[in-house]
C-alpha cells in the first residue's frame, strides 16, 4: 500500500515539475477566466435585478460559476498530455516498470487536482480583488475549490481514457469543443435557474457542471443549505470514482492495440 | 542447424518465446509463429527490415503487448501470468523512451530507479556511476529538451539499466543517430555485454550492427524467424568468399559457359555466376583462389578488367534466406515509417 502511495507521488512530482517549469503556461490559462470574470461581470451586471439569484452582486454570483468552468476547460485537455506521453514513449517505459497501473492513473488524478485547486483559488482571489463578496468565509471557498476539484477529476479521467483510446488529437479536440460551450450554457453559470426556460432548467439538473456550481453558491452563500452542498458533492465524488476506474481499465484496451 | 555449446549454455535460456503469433486490429498479421531463443549472458540480436515484427516482439517480452496465442518466459518468468516478476528482471530501451523534457537526466534517472523501488544513497551512488559511464556527468544538471540525439539514446540506455537489469532489450539502439554517434554507441554497447553477465536482446535493421554486436543472430521476415546462427555460422553457410571478376569485353554464351566449366573445376571454387561482362566465383579461399582464377582466365584468352575478394556479409545470408535484397525490403517498408526522434517538439 505505502508503495502504491510512494509511487504515485512520484508520478504526480514529475508531472508538478512540468507545471511549475513552465510559469508562462500558468498564467495563460488564467487570461480566459479573468476576461469571463470581468468582461461578462460589468456586462451583465443589471441582470441580478430580474430575481432568483440570490445575492445583489453579479459578480458574488459569477465567481462560483467561472471557477467551475474553468476547471472544466483545463481538465479537458488531460488527454492530450496522456497522449503525448504516449508518442513520446514515455507511457510505455512507465509500463515495463513495476509501477502500479493505478498509480500511473492517481499520479494524473492527484496533478489535475492540485492544478484545479490552485487555479480556482487563484480565481476566488482575483473576484475578492473585482469586489466580490464571499459570505461563507474560508469553509464556503473550500467546499467550492473541492467541487471544482471533483468536477475536473471526472472530466480529466474520461480526457485520459479517450487519449488513450482514440490516440489522436484532433478527436480530443472535436469532443473539447462539442462538450466545454454547452455544458457550460446549460448550467447556472451565468444566469439563474429561476430565468432559464423550463427545458433548459431541466437539462441544468443533471449537469454534473451544476452540481458543483450549486454547492459551491450555496457554501459561499450566508445561510448555506448544507443538504445541498452534500447531495452535490457526494454525485460528484461517485462520478469521480466511476470516470477514474474507467480510466484504469482502458490501459487494458491500450495494452491490446500496441 | 547446429547451435554452438557454450559454457553458458547450460543455464536456462534468459528468454524463450514459442510460436508467438499477434494480429492487430484492422486485421495486420505483425507475428505469425516467432520462435525466439537467447542464452542467459549472451548478446542476441533480431535482425529484419522494418515491419517485420522485431519490435512487436520486444513489445510482448517486455509485457507491453500480448500475443494472440504462443508463450513466452523472460528470466523464468512467464509474461502473460506473472508480468510483474519479469518486469523487476528487465530493463527496456524502446524506440522512444520519452525521457521527461524539462527533468534534468540526473531527475529522469532518479525517478526511474524509485519505479523500481531503489532509494536512498544507493540511488545516488547508482545514478552517478551511470552518469560517469555513459558520459553524461556535465550535462547531468540540464534539461533533456538541450540533449543531442546521441546524448538522449545514451540517457534512455542508462535508464534502461538504474535497477541492474538482468535482461537488457534495446530496440533499435542506434536508428536516427549520426555515424559518430553510432560507432559510440557501438562501444558503450559492446562494453556492456561483458560486464555483470547481462543478456542483451537487441532489434537491428542494420546488418552492420547485428554483425558487430550480436553473438547470435536471429533474421526476421513477415513476422517469423527464417534462420538463427551466430553471424559466422550464418555467413559460413554461404561457403566462403566471393570473387568478383570484370572482364575487358563481353564474352557470348557459349564462351562462357565453356569459361564457368573452366572456373568451376578449379580446387576450391564453387559457385561460377554472371552475366556476360561480370563473372562471381564463390572461393572457401577468395584471396588464394584469385591467382587460379585469373591463370585459368588468361589461358582461355579472357582479358581481365578487376578483380575484387568480398567477404561474405549478412546482407548475402538476408538474400539467400528471403529471397530479397535487404536494401529492398528495408527500402520498401521504411517509407512508411514515422522519422524516430519526431514527436518531442511542444
Amino acid at each position: 500500500m505505502s508503495t502504491a502511495l510512494a509511487q504515485t507521488w512520484y508520478m504526480t512530482q514529475r508531472q508538478l515539475m512540468v507545471f511549475a517549469r513552465q510559469p508562462a503556461y500558468a498564467v495563460i490559462t488564467l487570461i480566459q477566466p479573468v476576461i469571463w470574470l470581468f468582461l461578462f461581470g460589468s456586462l451583465f451586471k443589471e441582470v441580478v435585478e430580474l430575481g432568483g439569484f440570490g445575492t445583489t452582486s453579479y459578480l458574488d454570483y459569477l465567481v462560483p460559476g467561472v471557477v467551475v468552468m474553468s476547471a472544466l476547460g483545463s481538465n479537458l485537455w488531460a488527454g492530450m498530455g496522456t497522449l503525448e506521453e504516449i508518442q513520446r514513449g514515455t507511457l510505455d517505459r512507465f509500463l515495463t516498470t513495476p509501477v502500479s497501473r493505478a498509480a500511473l492513473m492517481n499520479g494524473n488524478v492527484v496533478h489535475n487536482g492540485i492544478v484545479t485547486a490552485l487555479q480556482s483559488a487563484v480565481i476566488v482571489l482575483l473576484g475578492l480583488l473585482g469586489g466580490a463578496h464571499y459570505a461563507g468565509g474560508v469553509l464556503g471557498v473550500t467546499v467550492l475549490l473541492v467541487a471544482s476539484v471533483l468536477l475536473g477529476t471526472v472530466f480529466g479521467a474520461l480526457s485520459n481514457a479517450l487519449g488513450m483510446l482514440v490516440r489522436q488529437r484532433e478527436s480530443i479536440i472535436g469532443i473539447n469543443t462539442f462538450l466545454l460551450l454547452p455544458l457550460t450554457f446549460l448550467s447556472s453559470a451565468f444566469m439563474a435557474p429561476a430565468q432559464m426556460p423550463g427545458w433548459m432548467r431541466q437539462v441544468a439538473r443533471v449537469n454534473p457542471l451544476d452540481w458543483a456550481m450549486a454547492a459551491g453558491r450555496s457554501a459561499l452563500s450566508a445561510d448555506p443549505d448544507w443538504g445541498v452542498v452534500l447531495v452535490r458533492c457526494g454525485g460528484l465524488l461517485v462520478l469521480a470514482a466511476a470516470a477514474v476506474w474507467l480510466s484504469i481499465r482502458t490501459f487494458r484496451s491500450y495494452q491490446r492495440s500496441v | 542447424m547446429s547451435s554452438i555449446s557454450s559454457p553458458r549454455g547450460t543455464r536456462a535460456p534468459a528468454v524463450e518465446a514459442r510460436a508467438l503469433i499477434k494480429t492487430y486490429p484492422g486485421g495486420v498479421t505483425a507475428l505469425n509463429g516467432m520462435d525466439v531463443t537467447v542464452a542467459s549472458g549472451t548478446v542476441f540480436g533480431l535482425l529484419g527490415p522494418n515491419g517485420a515484427g522485431k519490435s512487436t516482439t520486444v513489445k510482448i517480452l517486455t509485457t507491453l503487448a500480448r500475443p494472440d496465442s504462443g508463450s513466452a518466459t523472460v528470466a523464468g518468468h512467464d509474461v502473460l501470468r506473472h508480468p510483474d516478476r519479469v518486469r523487476r528482471a528487465i530493463g527496456v530501451v524502446a524506440q522512444n523512451s520519452g525521457a521527461d523534457l524539462v527533468a534534468t537526466g540526473r531527475e529522469n534517472l532518479r525517478l526511474q530507479g524509485r519505479l523500481y523501488g531503489v532509494g536512498g544513497a544507493v540511488l545516488e551512488r547508482r545514478v552517478d556511476e551511470l552518469l560517469e559511464r555513459f558520459s553524461l556527468t556535465d550535462a547531468a544538471g540540464r534539461p533533456v529538451a538541450g540533449y543531442s540525439g546521441g546524448m538522449r539514446r545514451r540517457l534512455d540506455v542508462a535508464l534502461g539499466l538504474v535497477h541492474r537489469p538482468e535482461i537488457l532489450f534495446l530496440d533499435e539502439p542506434t536508428t536516427g543517430l549520426d555515424p559518430e554517434a553510432r560507432a559510440a554507441m557501438w562501444d558503450e554497447i559492446g562494453r556492456l555485454a561483458g560486464a555483470e553477465g547481462l543478456t542483451i536482446l537487441l532489434t537491428t535493421h542494420y546488418l552492420e550492427e547485428a554483425d558487430r554486436l550480436a553473438e547470435r543472430v536471429a533474421i526476421v521476415d513477415r513476422g517469423r524467424v527464417v534462420v538463427t546462427g551466430t553471424p559466422a555460422e550464418l555467413k559460413g553457410e554461404l561457403r566462403g568468399d566471393a570473387v568478383h571478376l570484370e572482364l575487358r569485353t563481353p564474352l557470348g554464351d557459349t564462351g562462357r559457359s565453356l569459361l564457368d566449366a573452366a572456373l568451376g573445376a578449379l580446387p576450391g571454387v564453387h559457385e561460377v555466376v554472371g552475366d556476360g561482362r561480370r563473372i562471381s566465383v564463390r572461393a572457401d579461399d577468395g584471396a588464394a583462389a584469385v591467382p587460379a582464377l585469373l591463370a585459368a582466365l588468361e589461358r582461355a584468352g579472357v582479358a581481365v578488367a578487376a578483380a575484387t575478394v568480398a567477404r561474405p556479409s549478412l546482407d548475402d545470408v538476408y538474400l539467400r534466406y528471403t529471397g530479397r535484397s535487404y536494401a529492398d525490403a528495408d527500402g520498401a517498408s521504411s517509407a512508411s515509417s514515422a522519422p524516430v526522434l519526431a514527436g518531442g517538439a511542444r
